[in-house]
């Protein structure tokens, strides 16, 4: 038995019964010890019985089949852009339920509460891991993949089948983080896991390993991803669609595609290096024989701030989308809108340096970086008067992405001021790692990114499931999120200027408790806006065969990807449209050259189907975890099997099939059919039943 | 702004009636988190009026005045751009960044934390060693050190040199002035000076493990003489800093573990005392993470007979730094 408990020999590596969440509880059954057991078996049981109730259904509905062919092989754009979303929305789900937890916790933390030490710095991790890697990345890539390529007029991305390993590597960095719950303990180190805490000299445990191989997955597809989106934009765009015709949504794909290639690869680096400390006992980053943290925050911030900015660039693409849609009006200021983009593309590796201030570098680099990290306000304010300056003189509808959008910029600009207080180093000084920063970095990245996501979401669900979502229920969800945003992160402010570090599990302040208290008030808000809009989704699917909006076009979009059916046909477009200039659709509207019914159709080539994202992820799930739990035979086996897999793929010949010409016509005669039978809708109207995704014309000058 | 002020509000409020601890640079007990202080209003003053004030009007006011319903409202779809409102698009946020830049620069050389204080009094050394997770403060002119309180003369500047014994902490007392990274192997620096007497919470903000939120001490500053006074009592009453009490210094517990494994150190009020420590201990910790050696020379520790007469030497460490 004690063998079995203590460790589980060359098989199973470092495995043991230790490993189990349960297991502490039943050998030192402290009060703490089981509360705290408790709540972690809580979880790994969701985790274990969330898998087994979607094999049961899975089975249960003889799904499994669609789910091979139709989803987990296929290299279609949309799907694996659709896939992107689900895994975030899961993710979300557990790093919210853990948010909860935490604010939970430091509402009764005077003296004490009811989490361990311990038990509470997991939970920061992996909130912060997931919120980053595995909730906002996920997120935003699977909204440019879905957006992108139709927003170009393309059928599909460069690289298909890298597109499907992406999502295989993210799934699988997904999983690892889920798999921690279950088996062992993730890190105690935080998102950005400074050594030398994180070296084995401090945290000898299997949670840093957890943290890196994750962290190792999840940047290799993003860096697959970037080159797969770059490439893309260069490449496939459509006749007549030139850089400066691109919706504003592309161009934040494009640099955030760019940021990802070239920020992602000092994180890769950072990680392995510190794997390399722990596996084999280097000293890039150790206290003692030469090594320096200080490089590990250079490396790791020289990813960290850009990444900031990949997340962001493609929410403000949405909101711009979104913004000129719903005002009814030409996006003001779009050459200034790139050029802003673009410009904080490249500052944003000039102004890493602020995450350390207080390291003690000297004033003149203090003050040359928190310079820097101010101009990145003048490209961001640019943005904001522009899209004020969009709802100007147009026609404000108050949908649900709309309520988003607006909330967005007023809780933006607060974030954007505590970032610009944050970039002044004497002021640094004061509120550095306190949970003022964490009212700063939630304040940008909760109306800014999650927002954002939360917008796209709204905006192109009809598109992509060929329904509308529950307006009621959208817009509940948002008012929930707006507001509970405020009263979670609100007091945080106070509490980081009245000297809380972030991190704290508890304290002896009672000046803390009210604002404590509010600040969890805030963040049940938070769940039941989360709530909402998961209800929100299962009534519209309920109420789905009411909503259709075929014809596709249901809020008069203005870009190309509202100028097909909805949901799309597989190849997007039946004849790739030629482009004359900039809001490519609202033109052909305006010209009467939408819904037209071509002359000739050709046959149209597409990627086949291919299992090598499947394999690639249980390939490299299997050797991460083999990695974590030192199974060496596993690491080597998955290894060999990695490369033998891309040579077998590299003797494929056969990887694109055909689409008949006369297919292509059925299906396009059927849609314009539906165009020609459909009623168009004025604004008034889109948000009921008659709107089946045909807008009434607008004239210049004539609301319609 | 309304939600700002209420927040600036309830701040000021929970300032105004703290307790006997002082928590914030908003309740400053010394020059540099008073200058901090000003700098923050300004700051948040210069903001508040040039950027959240106009959109935090404009954007209500032109969402409702051009709301879908208002059929009498100017609409133009087609008009998407202006030069004049470009360029004052451009030239806002240029012209404020442009103002901030100047209080960042003049500031940030102003109030450097590496940069000593100026005062007619030769600042009073401290070096301090961060350890999990407790602060070890030597007063290498005193011959003594403290864990748990961190004193100082009122109106005297205070010269820290700050390493690591561990992991990567930072040393910050919010009601004083900046905060500044311990990091092992390595010496930063930080001056403070307080100028009134009183208790400001000292603490590292730097996650470092179970014990981190238990990782505070109390900045008390005094009067010269009480100070003076303070340095006596922790003489005479002083633990012996021998290798051994070292040892359990470094390891990975709480202040209330340390106090449970030294026995003398129950009647110091939550705080633990040391006498008898050299001037080469400081240095010799910092070489010794440097090179991951785990034990130290023996000479780095004050001799037996020296720490068996506390009273003799704190009556030359007192009057030996020039005050």
């Amino acid at each position: 038995m004690s063998i079995v408990a203590d460790s589980g020999g060359p098989f199973l590596g470092r495995l043991s019964l230790h490993s189990l969440p349960f297991w502490d509880m039943l050998q030192h059954p402290t009060m703490s010890n089981i509360i705290n057991g408790i709540i972690a078996t809580g979880a790994a049981s969701l985790v274990v019985i969330g898998a087994l109730v979607v094999i049961a259904l899975l089975t249960k509905y003889k799904l499994w089949r669609p789910l091979w062919s139709d989803w987990v092989t296929s290299t279609d754009h949309k799907k694996i852009g659709i896939m992107y979303i689900v895994i975030a929305l899961v993710m979300l789900t557990r790093a919210l339920i853990e948010a909860v937890l935490m604010r939970a916790q430091q509402a009764v933390g005077l003296h004490g509460g009811f989490l361990s030490p311990d038990h509470f710095a997991q939970l920061f991790s992996t909130h912060g891991t997931i919120m980053i890697f595995f909730m906002a990345m996920p997120f935003l890539t699977g909204v440019i993949n879905y957006v992108m390529p139709m927003q170009i007029g393309a059928r599909d991305v460069s690289f298909p089948v890298l597109n499907s390993i992406s999502l295989g590597l993210t799934a699988a960095g997904a999983a690892l983080v889920m798999v921690s719950l279950v088996i062992g303990k993730f890190s105690t180190g935080g998102w950005f896991g400074y050594p030398p805490y994180t070296e084995a000299t401090f945290s000898p445990g299997v949670g840093p390993d957890y943290w890196i191989w994750a962290l190792s997955l999840a940047g290799l597809a993003s860096t697959l991803t970037g080159i797969n989106f770059a490439v893309t934009i260069y490449k496939e765009r459509a006749p007549g669609m030139k850089l400066m015709r691109m919706p504003l949504f592309t161009w934040t794909a494009l640099c955030t595609a760019i940021l990802m290639i070239f920020a992602m690869p000092p994180l890769t680096v950072a990680t392995s290096q510190l794997a390399l400390d722990r596996y084999l006992g280097f000293h890039y980053f150790t206290n003692a024989l030469g090594g320096n943290m200080m490089n590990f925050a250079n490396l790791f911030w020289l990813f960290g701030h850009p990444e900031v900015y990949i997340l962001i660039l493609p929410a403000f693409g949405v909101y711009s989308e979104v913004i000129a849609t719903f005002s009814g009006k030409a996006l003001f200021g779009y050459r200034s809108l790139v050029m802003a983009t673009m410009a904080i593309a490249i500052l944003s590796f000039t102004v890493w340096l602020h995450h350390f201030f207080t390291m003690g570098q000297n004033a003149n680099i203090n003050a040359v970086f928190g310079i820097a990290s101010m101009l990145i306000g003048i490209p961001t304010g640019v943005k904001i008067y522009d899209w004020m300056l969009t709802m100007f003189r147009g026609r404000v509808r108050f949908t649900t992405p709309m309520v988003y959008s607006i909330g967005f910029i007023l809780l933006f600009v607060l974030g954007g001021m505590s970032g610009i207080l944050l970039a002044n180093p004497t002021i640094d000084y004061q509120v550095h790692n306190t949970v003022f920063l964490v009212a700063h970095f939630h304040n940008v990245a909760v109306p800014g990114v999650l927002f954002g996501m939360l917008t796209a979401y709204h905006f192109w669900f009809p598109k992509a499931f060929g329904f509308r979502l529950n307006e009621r229920w959208g817009i509940i969800s948002a008012l929930c999120w707006i507001f509970g945003f405020m009263g979670a992160f609100f007091p945080l402010y106070a509490l980081g200027i009245m000297g809380l570090p972030r991190r704290t599990v508890a304290y002896a302040q009672a000046r803390y408790v009210p604002l404590e208290w509010v600040a969890f008030l805030g963040a049940l808000l938070l769940l039941a806006a989360l709530l909402a809009l998961l209800w929100q989704l299962w009534i519209s699917i309920r109420d789905r065969d009411a909503n259709r909006v075929f014809v596709g076009d249901p809020w008069d979009g203005r870009s190309l990807e509202w100028s097909n059916s909805a949901p799309p046909p597989e190849y997007n477009f039946a004849v790739i449209p030629s482009v004359q200039g900039r809001d490519a659709f609202t033109m052909a509207k305006e010209n009467h050259s939408a819904y037209e019914r071509p002359d000739t159709y050709k046959d149209i080539e597409l990627p086949k189907n291919s299992a090598m994202g499947l394999v690639i992820a249980a390939l490299g799930f299997a050797l991460a975890f083999g990695l974590v739990w030192h199974i060496w035979w596993l690491v080597i086996a998955a290894l060999l099997a990695v490369i033998a897999s891309m040579i077998v793929r590299g003797f494929a010949r056969d990887t694109t099939r055909l689409v008949s010409a006369q297919e292509v016509r059925r299906e396009h005669h059927r849609w314009i059919d539906a165009v020609a039978a459909a009623t168009a809708v004025s604004r008034a109207n889109e948000c009921k039943t008659v709107n089946v995704g045909l807008a009434q014309h607008q004239a210049n000058g004539v609301v319609p | 702004m309304v939600r700002l002020a209420a927040v600036c509000g309830v701040i000021l409020l929970l300032v105004a009636c703290a307790g006997d601890t002082h928590l914030t640079f908003l309740d400053p007990q010394g020059p540099i988190a008073h200058q901090q202080r000003w700098h923050f209003y300004w700051v948040l003053a210069v903001m508040a009026v040039l950027v959240a004030g106009p959109i935090f009007v404009l954007l209500p006011y032109w969402a409702w005045r051009y709301r879908y319903g208002n059929k009498s409202s100017t609409y133009k779809p087609n008009w998407d751009f202006s030069r004049l409102l470009e360029i004052m698009a451009w030239g806002g946020p240029i012209i404020i960044v442009a103002i901030l830049g100047f209080f960042v620069w003049h500031d940030s050389h102003k109030l450097d934390p590496y940069k000593p204080i100026v005062s007619k009094q030769a600042p009073l050394r401290v070096e301090v060693i961060g350890y999990d997770w407790k602060w070890l403060f030597i007063y290498p002119d005193q011959g003594i050190a403290s864990i748990g309180t961190l004193a100082m003369p009122v109106g005297r500047p205070v010269s820290l040199h700050i390493t690591s014994a561990t992991v990567m902490q930072s040393l910050f007392i919010p009601a004083l002035g900046s905060q500044i990274y311990a990091m092992g192997g390595m010496v930063s620096q930080l001056n403070l000076e307080a100028s009134k007497p009183g208790k400001s919470l000292g603490e590292n903000t730097m996650y470092n493990g179970n014990g981190f939120h238990q990782q505070k001490f109390t900045a008390l500053a005094m009067s010269p003489a009480d100070f003076k006074a303070w340095v006596i009592k922790v003489g005479a009453t002083g633990i012996v800093l021998d290798a051994q009490t070292l040892k359990l210094i470094a390891r990975r517990s709480t202040r209330s573990d340390l106090i449970a494994a030294l026995p003398k150190a129950t009647s110091m009020r939550g705080n633990v005392y040391f006498t008898g420590v050299g001037k080469t201990l400081f240095p010799a910790v910092v070489k010794a993470t440097m090179d991951g050696t785990k034990t130290l020379p023996n000479t780095v520790f004050a001799s037996a007979s020296a720490a068996t007469t506390p009273a003799k030497r704190n009556s030359g460490a007192v009057t030996e730094p020039s005050q």
